[in-house]
């Protein structure tokens, strides 16, 4: 597979495999009106995955004439190791604490991440981040307020926080670490390099760190990193949310609605 | 220490909406929220998902006065015979049209 459309697989892996997690809290949530927001942001992000993959589809078939693969196949037949989704998106959910601060996490990077792929030189992705940024803009301050409501809620709210920082910090530089994938898309014009993300991503979860009376990141921290989603090696949790998405396909292949 | 589930501890509000340009905010049903903000956040997730409005007011539902059901032979039962009182006792010119 070419370069460029790994890289268009990278968006569509984060959007889909953060919106199935996402999706596994929907009948669960604490509160109706939470279950409903937290279901919204799922199905905001899987169609955006829908289009991502889509995309990288019709590359595909382009390139290799006489193949036929689909946004389906993309997503439902493919392994752990084809996906290329970072660690972050798919730990899984623990408390109300830890989902809310991975979705905060993820959607401050991809709001940043689309600021700039909306002036991406390739079309298609940049149509597609013009469309999602409005959705990801919202996810952002719905999960903002969340962080600050519990940051400086009551003692468990704030003690769940601090836990769930803790469960999260080891995912966070891989956002950052540029994929070969990366740097052909920065060197085409399609794509940016995500280091430089790093500085301004830092800021603004500080910044809302600060407001939730909760300690600020500090970007030198340099965790374990034989782990990495963009090269396709994952945590083993990403294997369960697999067999569990995948299954319908897997069991019944090509069936539909 | 065994905490309330968040419908004991979270206000209801009332969420009104309005559906276009040039109409009045309705009344489109009742929420929990901690607070104002998250209550016309959760009346955006519940109520606008099928593009429903374009603007939401949310009113703590405490707030509200409603009248007495017990009251309503007092309070609406009289204007039932003052059929004068509607505008239906006036000869309207020809040339007026749109009345």
């Amino acid at each position: 597979m070419d370069l460029l459309s790994t890289y268009i697989l990278h968006q569509a892996d984060n959007a889909l495999i953060m919106g199935h997690r996402n999706s596994e809290w929907t009948g669960h949530g604490p509160i109706l009106e939470q279950d409903i927001a937290l279901s919204n942001i799922a199905l905001d992000l899987i169609g955006q995955s829908r289009n991502f993959y889509q995309l990288a589809a019709s590359r595909l078939n382009e390139f290799a004439p006489g193949e036929s693969v689909s946004e389906d196949d993309l997503a439902y037949l493919r392994d752990v190791n084809e996906f290329r989704n970072f660690i972050l998106t798919e730990q899984v959910n623990g408390d109300w604490a830890k989902t809310i601060l991975r979705q905060f996490y993820f959607s401050t990077y991809q709001f940043l991440l689309y600021k700039e792929l909306v002036k991406s030189e390739y079309p298609e992705i940049a149509a597609i981040c013009e469309k999602s940024i409005k959705e990801t803009r919202y996810h952002l301050k719905w999960s903002s307020e969340w962080v600050i409501r519990l940051g400086d809620g009551t003692l468990e709210s704030h003690t769940r926080m601090m836990e769930a920082i803790k469960l999260l910090n080891p995912w966070i530089s891989e956002l950052f670490i540029p994929a070969d994938f990366e740097y052909e898309a920065a060197a085409t014009g399609a794509g940016i390099l995500p280091d430089g993300l790093k500085e301004e991503w830092f800021h603004q979860v500080n910044k809302v760190f600060e407001i939730s009376t909760l300690p600020a990141l500090t970007s030198e921290k340099k965790p374990m990193q034989i782990l990495s989603g963009k090269k396709g090696v994952h945590s083993e949790q990403l294997g369960y949310l697999l067999a569990e998405m995948q299954f319908l396909q897997r069991a019944y292949p090509g069936s539909t609605w | 220490m065994e905490a309330k589930p968040p419908a004991e501890n979270w206000p209801l509000w009332e969420v009104f909406i309005r559906a276009r340009q040039g109409l009045d905010h309705k009344h489109a049903g009742s929420l929990y929220a901690a607070d104002a903000q998250m209550a016309i956040e959760n009346a955006r997730d519940v109520y606008t998902r099928r593009n429903e409005g374009i603007s939401i007011w949310v009113v703590e539902s405490k707030n509200i006065q409603a009248s007495n059901p017990a009251e309503s032979d007092t309070f609406y039962d009289p204007a039932n015979d003052k059929v004068y009182r509607h505008p239906s006792f006036y000869h309207l010119p020809d040339e007026v049209k749109n009345i």
